[in-house]
């Protein structure tokens, strides 16, 4: 299990990566490596040129701004997991992250990476599709921004074109208070979800939800979010039955099954899944209004 | 890979970082993982491969300071890195670390095959968490796999010596 | 007497200080100069028939010496295939593999090509570009398939996929189930996983052109097996093949093989005149190292009105892969494992064999007993749903007695001998177990969860294992000039700490310290004759053999002393090294001396009778096995929606006679419980219906990590065994073995309210889920 030959360049600038990529053939970027180098060493995967994003160090960062995060792609997946600042105003994405495979592999691993893999069960694909995040991609004409929503083009297939060069991501920020929640069904820590769940919430002054996002990750080729089970909860004032109803409608029929598990079962664990991560959620968003002196 | 680039000769890259505090030069494959280098190249085997497909954990050695799969990092990546290998967790004299000595008193080791893994995961984990509860470590520990001890032998060493104060001016 | 220190005592691992350093020397820590390293070309298929292969692509690739098919062999190797281990009469075609495959594979996986290379990643970028003309076969990826009539043929030259049927059977079955009260059927399954040491395979070689001998290293559990493949394959005499085994990362049964890799490295290192290394990757590892536990049991049981079993009876079906490396030893396992600890008076079981396409099955861990224990335990649960008894009481009734030991089943086991079990406390040790897991309370701790929705449930293991086979395992304990005490021995380690278990016994013998003992293995250069670690046996075997063998240097000792003090062997005293005469400021002589003198000092007659050098050979050769016993009561939680599983306590009791070293038995106790969780609830080898493997990397494949290990509460029994001088048993599988039966005892427990049935394992979430809504289904169906 040892890689096929190729030419490896690293790259010291974001402008000399995007010069490479554009000379070379059959070329691939090399950010963290926690997926493409066990499938180089598989051969599943076999390129000419790696170009090394790891030496550019204007691409990583994380900043935060009013309306969102911005995180540079050679962010690790650890930093972004370690920032106080994210975390104290998003607390998801520390729930999120520490699913990420294992502490060895956020070491390496990055947010930009993880969202060009896109394996369908990637967390931060999940965090991307929960707050609206929009993609900036940079290629020899400049950059271009995609919603979050139009990047998943099928299977582990990203709309990034072969020139270009995934930089930067911003994640929408959610209002202060908001409730969360976010869990995972695998029988080991770090495996890939057999089903994830990422929920988030507000309430209004009269307690009822005014805003819900709610995704699934590892049912499909990317991340779903469950826009019917959105607007269920909308405008509604919660009880367990809004709840129960919620993961109902979360056996959604894009699910899919594989070798291994069944797509009736995943859509029974959505169900479990989602009415658990409400409930959830829910009392962290009653708990913060309660905090903040706010209606109950 | 066209034929005109295919050569008898290996693709290559001189790198230059450090090992276990030592300088270390050397013109490496490029294709090497960092796990090939240092068994084959540097002859520091008690780096182990398992898997090669960064699941097992039996490869982890430290990278400027934190824990990573030598499986899946690139040789010529540690160019300018500082890297440290089980080999450099004893003594010059080779008295064991007190964390080495607790694996010993409290068998957590049986084959020893993915132990240097486990030991270089847990001196970043240790190092981050003064006083972790015990299921934050069994969780630090799933990127590890061992097959012999059932773990707890592993779980009971790094509690002893969380229980136990470090010597003055002694490393854990 | 020999004093009685180390022997009992949890002394330190004299292994441990290397192995933390990262000073252990694996195979692939091997580097000789020269050294070649080989990729092999695998099937794609799980069966194919093959044409033409050509090679010269591969061999024009840089770096590449050399690319090998079955047409390179030499002609005494020419369709010949590796050595059957365990022959038996009821084998119906006994066929094994060849070094490389020479027209039909018959699993994915089966090598048709070796490629040496001056590098292991050029080895690899041949073996892509060899071209094999394949012509795909109907392939069987089930035993239950492949003894149905249409079934296509695993090997094309075979009428049927029957590897052999045998019955084994005492007592008035029939009798008994015609006149029992009671008689309650059930099927049941288990599936294949593999041991996974962490280390995978690995073979390097070297031929020495002046001896006309080869050196083999290779990662195994028994190189005096490999030896005799290799002198079988290559027609050599066995004094020019030497098999030495360095560390070895874990081992669990699959290494216990000799494989078609350990014939090529040496054939390839013969003809290149060159050191040769194969080190198997894990996808490798996943594809060609053997596998176990596909076995289908249909059987039934009689009782009486109390419970009481009366008769059992039926049918077990055994997946042996597509070959027959050691023969139908597992299935014979199962069948003489099945009765346990329990009384039956009447018993017969039909064993068939099947092949598949996939790779073949050979023990693992436990080898065909976890299978046997799990049906035998899920009957007993059985009888106590349909009588409404309580699970432990129903085995109460049934357990054969302390008072019956010796106790005779009335089978022959694997060794030839008939099933004697030698000591034990079955009904004590389940009570222990019980009493560790409060049993008697459980049923209200259990209401109590339900009512918060929270869903508990216990289950009960118990078993009987043969361990300590022989024949016989050697050693000889000879002390050197220097004083130091050196043991040789075929005894191969991969975890066990052998080294420390033989010095404790032999430093009790000779009064020295543990520190003082050298302990040389796995190499047939010293010991010629050895058969290996399996069937937990060791300590029984080589321990016997060391203390018999220490015993005889010590009496050589006091022997040579007494003559040369002029003094009575009851005069002297053996101590840190030294024999002395006893009592203050007594002559004395260190063992150094002595073994200087005896060793052929000129000037020095030995005394009348003794032979030169302070060293004795002992061979333990035990009449029978020895049969340790268990009891493990499991608790779990399970989680009725998404059926997860969780284990919060679990308790071992553990009889495997005296204890050498409570510490490294403890150690095999938890290490073999958590192996067997992965075989109850996370490991599973799936193939298609094309018996193509789908479980291929650790992503797939579930290995138990840290969170998944019990802290196992664990209490030791010692009934010593009087088969052996030690009084101990084996207790290297039993952690693993009825480890399946108790926790899916306790998840059906936990599932009690949806009277779910669970008769296979591993039971995975989805499993019970579908379990739980099929039952409320049939709930809400009037």
């Amino acid at each position: 299990m040892k890689a096929a030959p190729f030419r490896y360049h690293r790259a010291e600038s974001l402008a000399e990566a995007s010069a490479m990529l554009a000379d070379l053939d059959n070329a691939r970027l090399l950010s963290g490596g926690q997926s493409l180098m066990a499938m180089m060493n598989l051969r599943y995967v076999i390129v000419d040129h790696l170009i090394d994003l790891n030496p550019v160090r204007e691409m990583a960062g994380v900043t935060s701004h009013d309306s969102y995060f911005e995180v540079g792609a050679m962010t690790r997946q650890r930093c972004l997991l370690n920032d106080d600042a994210v975390a104290a105003h998003s607390p998801i994405f520390r729930a999120a992250l520490s699913y990420v495979g294992h502490l060895q592999t956020r070491n390496r691993g990055t947010v930009g990476g993880s969202l060009a893999h896109m394996d369908p069960a990637a967390e931060l694909m999940g965090l991307a599709a929960l707050t609206d995040a929009e993609i900036t991609l940079t290629g020899p004409t400049g950059a271009r921004r995609v919603a979050i929503a139009d990047f998943p083009q099928g299977y582990m297939t990203p709309d990034i074109g072969f020139d270009e060069i995934l930089t930067t991501v911003r994640f929408a920020r959610w209002p202060a208070g908001h409730g969360w929640d976010f869990r995972e069904f695998a029988q080991r820590h770090g495996d890939f979800a057999v089903v994830g769940v990422g929920s988030l919430l507000t309430l209004d002054s009269v307690g009822a939800i005014d805003r819900a996002a709610v995704v699934l990750i590892g049912v499909g080729d990317g991340p779903l979010r469950l826009v019917e089970v959105e607007a269920l909860l909308t405008g509604v004032r919660p009880d367990t039955e809004l709840f129960r109803a919620a993961g109902e409608a979360a056996r959604h029929p894009a699910i899919t099954g594989d070798a291994l598990v069944s797509a009736d079962y995943r859509r029974q664990l959505a169900a479990v899944m989602v009415r658990r991560s409400l409930t959830d959620a829910y009392r962290r968003a009653r708990a913060a209004v309660g905090k903040e002196g706010g209606h109950v | 890979m066209s034929d005109a680039e295919m050569s008898d000769a290996e693709m290559t890259r001189e790198i230059a970082f450090t090992v276990n505090g030592q300088p270390a030069a050397l013109d490496v494959e490029e294709r090497f993982s960092l796990a090939d280098m240092l068994r084959h190249r540097l002859g520091l085997t008690g780096t182990h491969l398992g898997c090669e497909h960064g699941v097992c954990g039996a490869c982890t050695v430290m990278v400027d300071g934190h824990a990573v799969r030598a499986c899946l990092m690139l040789a010529v990546q540690v160019d300018g890195a500082a890297v440290t290998t089980v080999e450099g967790l004893a003594d010059d004299d080779g008295r064991l670390s007190r964390l080495q000595q607790a694996f010993s008193d409290h068998h957590g080791l049986q084959c020893g095959f993915c132990t240097p893994g486990i030991l270089m995961t847990l001196t970043e984990f240790l190092a981050d968490h003064p006083a972790p509860a015990e299921d934050q470590l069994r969780e630090a520990l799933s990127g590890n796999i061992c097959r012999c001890t059932g773990y707890q032998g592993i779980v009971d060493a790094v509690m002893d010596v969380l229980a136990s104060p470090p010597p003055a001016g002694g490393a854990r | 007497m020999p004093g009685k220190v180390f022997v009992g005592q949890s002394v330190q691992r004299l292994e441990d200080p290397d192995l933390l350093r990262g000073r252990g020397q694996f195979l692939d820590d091997l580097a000789l100069p020269g050294m070649l390293e080989a990729a092999f070309v695998r099937s794609p298929f799980a069966h194919a028939s093959f044409g033409r292969i050509d090679t010269a692509a591969a061999a024009a690739m840089p770096g590449v010496v050399a690319v090998l098919t079955a047409a390179d062999l030499p002609a005494e190797m020419r369709e010949k295939r590796i050595l059957l281990q365990v022959p038996h009469p009821a084998i119906t075609y006994p066929v094994t593999q060849m070094p490389l495959a020479s027209h039909e594979v018959c699993f994915v996986g089966e090598a048709v090509a070796m490629v040496i290379a001056d590098s292991r990643h050029r080895a690899e970028d041949a073996a892509e570009q060899v071209i094999v003309d394949w012509r795909p076969l109907p392939a069987v990826a089930h035993c239950l398939e492949a003894l149905k009539p249409s079934a296509a043929p695993v090997h094309s030259a075979m009428k049927d996929n029957l590897a052999g049927r045998f019955t084994l059977a005492f007592g008035e079955v029939d009798a008994a189930f015609a006149a029992a009260p009671h008689v309650f059927s059930a099927s049941y399954d288990t599936h294949r996983g593999t041991g996974h040491p962490m280390e995978c395979r690995g073979v390097a070689a070297v031929y020495d052109v002046v001896g006309a001998g080869l050196r083999v290293w290779t990662s195994t559990q028994t190189p005096h097996n490999t030896q005799r493949g290799l002198v079988d394959m290559f027609d050599m005499a066995e004094d020019k093949v030497r098999v030495i085994t360095p560390d070895v990362g874990g081992g669990f049964g699959p290494k216990n093989q000799v494989y078609p890799e350990e014939m090529m490295v040496p054939l390839a290192a013969k003809l290149l005149g060159r050191p040769v290394k194969w080190v198997e990757d894990r996808r490798e590892h996943f594809l060609t190292t053997t596998q176990e536990r596909d076995q289908v049991w249909e059987v039934s049981v009689a009782v009486d009105e109390n419970g009481r079993i009366l008769g059992l009876k039926g049918h077990l079906v055994h997946d042996a892969g597509a070959y027959l490396p050691w023969g139908i030893i597992m299935p014979y396992i199962s069948a003489s494992t099945l009765p346990g600890p329990y009384r039956v008076p009447s018993y017969r079981l039909e064993v068939s064999v099947a092949f598949t396409n996939m790779v073949a099955t050979t023990p693992m861990r436990g080898a065909g007993r976890p299978q046997a224990v799990f049906v035998m335990e899920r009957l007993v649960d059985l009888i106590a749903r349909e009588l409404a008894l309580d699970p432990a009481a129903v085995r109460d009734r049934n357990f054969i007695a302390a008072a019956d030991m010796p106790y005779s089943m009335g089978l022959t086991y694997r060794d030839g001998a008939p099933v004697i079990y030698d000591s034990g406390d079955y009904p004590e040790a389940q009570r222990r177990a019980l009493a560790g897991a409060g049993y008697d309370d459980f049923k209200a701790r259990q209401a109590a969860a339900l009512a918060e929705g929270r869903y508990i449930g216990i289950g009960i293991g118990n078993y009987v294992e043969g361990t300590g086979l022989g024949p016989f395992e050697g050693a000889t304990v000879r002390i050197l000039s220097n004083g130091r005490v050196a043991i040789y021995t075929g005894a191969t380690p991969a975890g066990q700490a052998h080294r420390t278990i033989l010095a404790q016994i032999c430093a009790d013998q000779l009064g020295i310290d543990v520190a003082a003992v050298d302990v040389v293995l796995g190499d047939t250069g010293v010991m010629p004759r050895g058969a290996g670690t399996f069937a937990s046996r060791i300590t029984v075997n080589a321990g016997s053999s060391v203390q018999i063998a220490a015993g005889q240097v010590r009496e050589k000792i006091l022997a040579l002393a007494a003559a040369k003090f002029g003094v009575a062997e009851s005069d002297l005293e053996l101590a840190d090294g030294l024999v002395r005469i006893t009592g203050a400021q007594g002559d004395s002589i260190s063992f150094a001396e002595l073994a200087k003198m005896t060793s052929g000092m000129p000037g020095y007659v030995l005394p009348q009778g003794v032979v030169p050098d302070l060293e004795a050979s002992g061979y333990f050769t035990p009449a029978q096995a020895t049969y340790s016993n268990g009891s493990h009561v499991a608790v779990v939680e399970v989680d009725p929606e998404t059926g997860m599983v969780t284990i919060d306590d679990y308790v071992v009791v553990h009889d495997c006679g005296n204890v050498i070293n409570p510490k490294l038995v403890d150690g095999q106790v938890q290490g073999g419980v958590v192996h067997g969780i992965g075989n109850a609830l996370l490991e599973r080898m799936v193939y298609d219906a094309d018996a193509n493997p789908l479980t291929t990397t650790f992503a797939d494949y579930l290995m138990p990590t840290a969170e998944w290990a019990p802290k196992c509460r664990i209490i030791h029994m010692e009934s010593p065994t009087p088969l052996n001088p030690l009084g101990v048993k084996g207790a290297g599988e039993g952690g693993t073995i009825p480890v399946p039966a108790a926790i899916v005892a306790a998840v059906e427990n936990a599932l009690a309210p949806f009277a779910v049935r669970l008769d296979s394992c591993p039971v995975t979430p989805q499993m019970i889920v579908e379990k739980v809504q099929a039952a409320r289904q049939q709930e809400s169906t009037p």
